[in-house]
């Protein structure tokens, strides 16, 4: 009897851990500029917040975004550890442009292939840029649409609420 | 009874623990979308009261809901077109939910029911997805699954019957079933002492085939139609090489003019990529490829196989008049393009660094020989092999040809500047199917130029001119203006103020002041406004459209002109 109860107390903290774990990224699995199979659920960044940021290389506010995230990447790295993950959204068309397309361009993101758009859907993304900040155990905190000049700054904010 | 009220007391805690990391571990997210537009008349630019026949209303709507717990997941998408806005196609008008499916993944194992979405290799041979701002869904009803044995090694099998505006999925002989299978092993990642190796390789490989019962009045239909498809990719550093080739069995069609003959389709590219600097290559050859579930199929029904069409895509409203979509019964294209930054701190790089894009597309026609039927030549007569083609052989006839250069320049703290020149050959007759429509030879120059006023406000200006081989003289003949509705010179000018992340206010005015057909003359002005929070977009838009194409990701709609107010709302959560 005594044998049970543990086990039940123990199965029962084991079940309000595991909720505790649960995150908002997606099971998808895409690839990235390797070719190597990413599942998005295992995404993370040593426990530091991370940014996903939908893109297409025919989306000119997306790439002004990229333009203007690459500028202050290496502040923004230093100041609060944080890292951005770049999802491409490009469908067959570009696959084999996207690497010389990112390295010409000098972007230092992480670059990922959403080829079909499964992981658009799954994140409910209809049209790019569309950017989601995630903090260190993979929860959405903040996620926008569109792309102005200067938008780049509140997502700065956002992410030094979750580093303070 | 102590013991029992305790065991009681904890069966009911870990029961409620239970129920209740059930709820926590669940989540539900979604979005929504409504996209509707009240038209006008306007004799100016043709939109007479007889033309809106009483449509003055069109509104597209989805929501879409996605429920997940674990590995576990389910969703569906209800849609609504009341009354399809003008443009879609007006099979879609109606209301229901057009997709849902349930989805266990494991990481090993996984199995989908229901409406499914999926690409084997680069689509040449099997892709479903949708396109909501194209009307566009080629969703297969039927279950996929996945199996993943060991770390970079993917198989597949899917089957069902493709979704077709609201028809039905009950077994009829309007549309056929679609099955396949596809297997992608990643070498280096599958074998554990080639992780870090500077060479790379995977290889694939997808069978499909599709069942549709012959009904045919005039011809022997074959009943099953097999593609097949196999890929390399390999890369070594700097380098990268993939190449994709299909194949399809005979499968006469609407599209093919009902021939007998075997299609073919090559996708290959090559690039180099280092820090400031990426080239690539890419070549297709497409040979009668064209595959649909229903042979009677016409434009981009019921596709089962994606060709993608590997021209620079534009996107600013002058070059996008003329956007290029891929002919399935055959073209022989090559694209290059030349990505490089000027580095900061040097004489053209200045204090910020200096982009450069340079690309070359153009897209032939491929090469036809005649056959021998009964003794005499034949070219592409319904019923027979319809003609032989040389596989290299590249036809004079040019379908597409855009040469384009951009510079990006960010030239002070608070100034930046993009400047693009576009040189474009757009073969009207072949690519918008009218007829005897002469081929269109433009250029285009294009400057966008951002101001930042403080930290969050902006403007933005954008000019556009396109110089037309067309003239204002052109001779137009009579009945053939249709040919010309977008003929001739035009002007483009935009101006935007934003607050970002929020709001945006622009107007825009786009001019067709040298049309050969001077009732074409026209001002297509717009006024926009937008108000952006977090993932909930609303934009109101006043003025007029112009006819056009629009096109996202290789599938194209035309848009009639139209005069109006239109509304769009977006929120996802």
């Amino acid at each position: 009897m005594k044998k049970l109860s543990t086990i039940l107390i123990l199965a029962f903290l084991a079940l309000n851990v595991m909720a505790q774990e649960k995150s908002d990224l997606p099971n998808v699995t895409i690839k990235n500029l390797n070719g190597e199979s990413i599942n998005v659920s295992e995404l993370s960044n040593d426990g530091n917040p991370f940014v996903l940021t939908f893109w297409a290389t025919w989306c000119s506010p997306c790439v002004k975004e990229h333009n203007a995230l690459s500028e202050v990447y290496d502040d923004w790295v230093e100041e609060t550890g944080v890292k951005i993950y770049s999802v491409s959204i490009d469908d067959s068309r570009s696959t084999p442009k996207i690497k010389p397309f990112v390295e010409g361009k000098g972007w230092p993101f992480e670059i990922l292939l959403d080829v079909n758009k499964d992981l658009a859907r799954s994140m409910n993304v209809s049209v790019p840029p569309h950017t989601f900040l995630f903090d260190g155990d993979g929860k959405i905190v903040y996620q926008h649409t569109g792309y102005f000049e200067g938008a780049e700054e509140e997502l700065y904010q956002e992410i030094l609420k979750i580093v303070k | 009874m102590k013991r029992i009220l305790l065991l009681t007391i904890l069966i009911v805690s870990a029961v409620g623990g239970y129920a209740q990391s059930f709820l926590q571990n669940s989540q539900v997210n979604g979005s929504f979308q409504i996209d509707a537009q009240y038209y006008n008349t306007d004799e100016g630019i043709g939109i007479y009261d007889s033309l809106i026949n009483g449509k003055r209303l069109g509104v597209n709507g989805f929501g879409k809901l996605t429920y997940t717990l674990g590995d576990f997941s389910a969703g569906m998408r209800f849609e609504a077109y009341e009354t399809p806005l003008s443009g879609f196609d007006s099979r879609l008008e109606g209301c229901g939910i057009a997709n849902y499916w349930a989805s266990y993944d494991n990481g090993t194992i996984g199995v989908t029911v229901g409406d499914i979405y999926d690409q084997f290799g680069n689509g040449l041979v099997f892709r479903t997805y949708e396109e909501w701002s194209l009307g566009f869904d080629n969703s297969l009803r039927g279950m996929r699954a996945v199996y993943r044995p060991t770390q970079g090694v993917t198989l597949k099998g899917v089957y069902g019957k493709q979704r077709y505006y609201w028809a039905s999925y009950d077994a009829d002989q309007s549309r056929g079933i679609v099955r396949g299978i596809d297997g992608d092993w990643d070498i280096n990642q599958s074998i554990s002492g080639l992780n870090d190796s500077k060479f790379r390789a995977s290889v694939g490989a997808s069978f499909v085939s599709k069942y549709q019962k012959d009904n045919d009045l005039f011809y022997y239909m074959p009943e099953n139609v097999a593609a097949y498809a196999g890929r390399v990719n390999l890369s070594m550093g700097r380098f990268a090489f993939s190449t994709e080739y299909a194949h399809k069995i005979n499968n006469p069609s609407a599209i093919n003019n009902m021939i007998y003959k075997d299609g073919e389709a090559l996708l290959s590219s090559l690039s180099y990529a280092q820090k400031g600097l990426g080239i690539v290559l890419q070549v297709k050859r497409v040979d009668n490829m064209s595959f649909k579930s229903d042979y009677n199929a016409k434009e981009s029904d019921l596709d089962i196989n994606f060709l993608p069409p590997i021209n620079f895509t534009h996107t600013h409203s002058l070059p996008a008049m003329y956007s290029y979509s891929t002919q399935p019964n055959g073209e022989m294209a090559v694209q290059f393009q030349v990505n490089y930054t000027i580095p900061k701190k040097t004489l053209l790089g200045g204090k910020y660094g200096t982009k450069l894009a340079f690309n070359y597309s153009q897209v032939n026609d491929i090469v036809r020989d005649s056959i021998i039927v009964n003794g005499v030549p034949s070219l592409n007569q319904s019923g027979t092999l319809g003609y032989t083609s040389p596989f290299f052989g590249v036809s004079d006839h040019i379908f597409y040809r855009d040469i384009n250069f951009e510079i990006e320049k960010r030239i002070s703290k608070d100034w930046r500047l993009v400047v693009m020149y576009i040189n474009l050959l757009y073969d009207m007759a072949t690519i918008e199917g009218h007829v005897g429509a002469p081929e269109v030879r433009a250029n285009i120059a294009f400057a966008d130029i951002t101001y930042k006023i403080t930290a969050r406000q902006s403007i933005r200006c954008e000019l556009q001119h396109l110089w037309d081989n067309i003239g204002k003289d052109y001779v137009v003949h009579e009945g053939e203006e249709k040919d010309f509705q977008k003929r001739g010179n035009w002007m483009a000018a935009l101006l935007e103020y934003a607050i970002a992340p929020k709001w945006f206010v622009s107007v825009a005015d786009k001019y067709n002041y040298g049309n050969p057909v001077a009732e074409y003359r026209d001002h297509y002005y717009t006024v926009s406004v937008g108000f952006i929070k977090d993932a909930t977009r609303i934009m109101l838009t006043g003025g007029r459209q112009s006819e056009g194409v629009v096109c996202v990701g290789g599938v194209c709609r035309t848009v009639p002109a139209s005069s109006g107010v239109s509304l769009t709302v977006t929120t996802s959560f």
